[in-house]
């Protein structure tokens, strides 16, 4: 463990060490008797004063310190001796326990996997679509998501441009639990070339662009788009003719008003020019499969409220109000 | 204390240990109205230590700091660790309390109240009961071996032992509730831990009252070191007064002193006796004393039987000894503008903090906002998710219900109503939606507002900031 460039340096230390330990027991030792002046009667005198003197009047006396003391003095340095022994201190040795920073961390992680793993194992027996209806498990994976996926795609899993909305009804690759589970485990890899060339020049990439809005029935130009429609065929491979996207693709649906980066002709006209790639991490070494299990049931009961129960969290809450669209944000899965 | 040498000594040098061995002491029992108030204070003190822990509240232990889940339970008040300020307010509290009366009376804390004073008092009743008088035992620790000398020592000890542990297992069961730990150790079921601070605990207090004793006030404790230096010329403190009681000698009840010439101290030394650090008070006011009075009680039977007036040794102060003050002059200088101060911050930090524990919340809110871009939907509207770390403090489950507040036309978009479990955390996330144009872009100022559905009173406003795309 430790980290000596050459074992010279361990043994260096470890003399220093052991030296100063050494030496302060010899200081111990010879601090503890003093000379005293004899009386005339040849008896020692009564305390005296070290001669040091502050505010005039102030003297330090030469008063006897009680032995216990000394003697908890010396069984410090015993206490370090047999620290040194028993732990990890002296140059690179290990210590005759074998104890390390890295150890006593699995060992801590093996007492959690003890107290929680049982739980844990209850849950991935269970599919699911069960486990999305299970209240425990669902808060579980609540607080799961908090820590380790609010952070892209928002607390309340609606997400944000770039990072899909977990909690509604459109899926990039598809919304079956296994879907779900796979993108957690794995990651997902969106790509979308340029298109700039395939398309033509920048007149016909507008043209396009209105055309893909007009698909969603977004505001655009109707006489570009007519021209756009036949440049659409360069996009048709992925997106499809009808524009309806591809899920084993990952490729998003061009005809609802759900936009990852955002609608209007603009964004879509950057998309065009410039493509798009996006990446979701995957989360196969990060969490167990266990966790990837309970949060995919977490999510997908987000957009399949009539699975869970009504009122069991905030995610319910908010697939009623995606599907009674009370809310309606510009992001898809 | 003697500090400069005698003049005459020769040259002569003798090598000397910088360490004493301790001289036992032996303190001779006594009763008097300084001792009988220090039992009461043991009493009083130790019926809410030992009694504490039995004591249940809202179906748990009344007092419980459990450790584990974070929460301390002290009757009806639960103390979470947002709440730690109280602990540094009631150490400030006991700070200026231990500066009153140090400043008023001397180390009456010492005297009186110390735990360490406290279980030397109960462990010294023990070992008188056991061994006997002052003689007894100073004869006892001479004799050599014996079976009657093992019999004595051996239950006193064990006797010392069952009282320490006992008040280690009370200890811990502040920590473990104690039923429970009745249990763990009726079935040796107990915890590494618990384990640990029972015999800890028991250790310390078997050491510090049946052996360690007055070593633990004249080189351990901190206290004793700073109190000293609290006293002023006005502070009542246990004095022999010496122009009354010098020059001191043995007589006969009969005699006469005047006609003697002869002070009222008799040198019977029992304030020698009694005095459990082992100082003579008679020459003066010495760093070892606690302040526990014992010589007054003492000395006063004494003077009762001699039939002088009690007081040759008192609780008086300084000024009192030199101006020749009486009880009255004393005690009207006891308001002296030290006093007064500690008095009044004292007074106004107990006042805070009643108030602060008075007006609390059952209800604490943390509003953390997304890091995410806020997005801004078709009709261009923007939205910002939150996350209401919520904590119900009270012991049974309540229902919430968020409002927001600070921008024209400001709402929640999400579920605004949650059920927090009794005594615990909820984080729930809450979107925020503000009209087109209604706020400037940057940040603008919002307050969410948590209300308890049921108990109108329970509401926290909590600032948060409002983030408006550019």
């Amino acid at each position: 463990m430790a980290d000596f460039l050459h074992n010279g340096w361990s043994l260096f230390i470890a003399g220093v060490t052991l030296l100063g330990i050494l030496a302060c027991g010899l200081l111990l030792y010879s601090q503890s008797k003093v000379k005293v002046k004899v009386g005339a009667d040849g008896q020692p005198l009564p305390v005296q004063t070290t001669g040091h003197v502050w505010d005039e009047d102030l003297v330090e006396n030469n008063n006897p310190l009680p032995r216990w003391w000394m003697i908890m003095f010396y069984l410090t340095i015993v206490f370090a001796l047999g620290y040194l022994i028993l732990y990890p201190g002296l140059g690179s040795m290990q210590g005759t326990l074998g104890w390390s920073q890295v150890g006593k961390y699995a060992q801590e992680m093996k007492a959690g996997e003890e107290k929680y793993g049982p739980i844990f194992n209850k849950y991935q027996a269970m599919p699911i679509p069960a486990l999305a209806q299970d209240p425990q498990a669902r808060e579980i994976g609540e607080r799961l998501f908090l820590n380790s996926c609010a952070q892209c795609h928002g607390s309340d899993a609606q997400g944000s441009k770039g990072f899909p909305n977990l909690a509604d009804t459109d899926w990039l690759y598809g919304g079956a639990p296994e879907t779900v589970l796979a993108s957690i485990r794995e990651g997902r890899h969106g790509q979308m070339p340029s298109m700039a060339a395939a398309v033509g020049g920048d007149q016909d990439v507008r043209n396009v662009a209105n055309y893909v809005l007009s698909l969603s029935g977004s505001s655009h130009d109707p006489i570009k788009a007519v021209m756009g429609k036949a440049k659409y065929a360069a996009c048709a491979a992925c997106h499809g003719a009808d524009g309806k996207g591809n899920q084993v693709l990952g490729a998003p649906n061009l005809t609802d008003k759900t936009w990852l980066y955002g609608g209007g002709l603009n964004n879509v006209m950057d998309a065009i020019n410039k493509g798009r790639g996006n990446m979701m991490p995957a989360h196969k070494g990060i969490l167990s499969d266990a966790k990837v299990h309970l949060l995919a049931a977490y999510v997908w009961g987000l957009s399949n409220r009539q699975a869970t129960v009504a009122g069991i969290s905030a995610g319910d809450a908010r697939a009623m109000g995606k599907l009674t669209g009370v809310s309606d944000t510009p992001a898809r899965q | 204390m003697e500090t400069s040498p005698p003049k005459q000594y020769s040259q002569q040098e003798i090598e000397q240990s910088l360490y004493e061995v301790r001289k036992k002491i032996y303190p001779r029992a006594l009763t008097g109205w300084f001792a009988t108030w220090r039992w009461i204070l043991v009493w009083f003190t130790q019926i809410i230590f030992y009694g504490g822990p039995w004591l249940t509240w809202n179906d748990r232990q009344a007092v419980l700091f459990d450790l584990v889940s974070r929460k301390f339970y002290i009757f009806g008040l639960v103390l979470w660790p947002q709440d730690f300020i109280y602990l540094a307010v009631l150490l400030v509290i006991s700070a200026l309390a231990l500066f009153l009366f140090t400043a008023v009376g001397g180390r009456v804390f010492c005297g009186y109240a110390c735990p360490q004073t406290v279980y030397t008092e109960i462990f010294m009743w023990v070992e008188r009961k056991i061994e006997g008088e002052r003689s007894a035992r100073i004869r006892l620790d001479r004799e050599p071996l014996s079976a009657r000398k093992v019999a004595l020592k051996g239950s006193k000890h064990l006797v010392w032992g069952a009282i320490a542990l006992w008040t280690g297992f009370t200890f811990v069961g502040y920590f473990t509730p104690i039923h429970l730990l009745a249990e763990e150790v009726m079935s040796f079921a107990l915890g590494p831990w618990e384990t640990f601070w029972i015999l800890f605990y028991g250790f310390a207090t078997y050491g510090n009252a049946g052996w360690m004793r007055e070593q633990v006030c004249k080189y351990m404790c901190p206290y004793a070191r700073f109190q000293s230096a609290m006293f002023d010329k006005d502070t009542l403190t246990v004095t022999y007064d010496t122009v009354r009681g010098e020059p001191r000698g043995p007589r006969s009840k009969q005699a006469d002193r005047f006609e003697l010439g002869m002070g009222d101290c008799i040198d019977c030394g029992i304030c020698v006796q009694v005095c459990p650090t082992g100082i003579d008070i008679r020459e003066g006011l010495q760093y070892e004393c606690i302040g526990c009075a014992a010589c007054i009680d003492g000395c006063d039977q004494v003077m009762d039987k001699m039939g002088y007036p009690k007081g040759l040794i008192r609780y008086t102060t300084e000024h009192a000894m030199i101006n020749k003050l009486g009880r009255r002059d004393i005690w009207r200088r006891v308001l002296r503008p030290r006093t007064l101060i500690y008095f009044s911050i004292l007074g106004l930090i107990i006042l805070a903090a009643a108030m602060s524990l008075a007006l609390r919340q059952p209800l604490k809110v943390d509003v953390i906002r997304d890091r995410g871009m806020p997005r801004a939907t078709e009709d261009g509207s923007v939205d910002n998710v939150y996350r209401l770390q919520m904590m119900n403090t009270e012991e049974k489950p309540n229902r919430y219900v968020i409002s927001v507040q600070g921008i024209n036309g400001v709402s929640i978009v999400s579920e605004s109503q949650f059920e927090v479990a009794a005594a615990t955390t909820k984080a729930v996330p809450v979107r925020v939606r503000v009209p087109a144009g209604a706020a400037q872009p940057g940040s603008n100022r919002i307050k969410f507002v948590i209300q308890d559905t049921d108990d109108q009173s329970v509401k926290i406003t909590e600032k948060a900031v409002f983030i408006v795309p550019r």
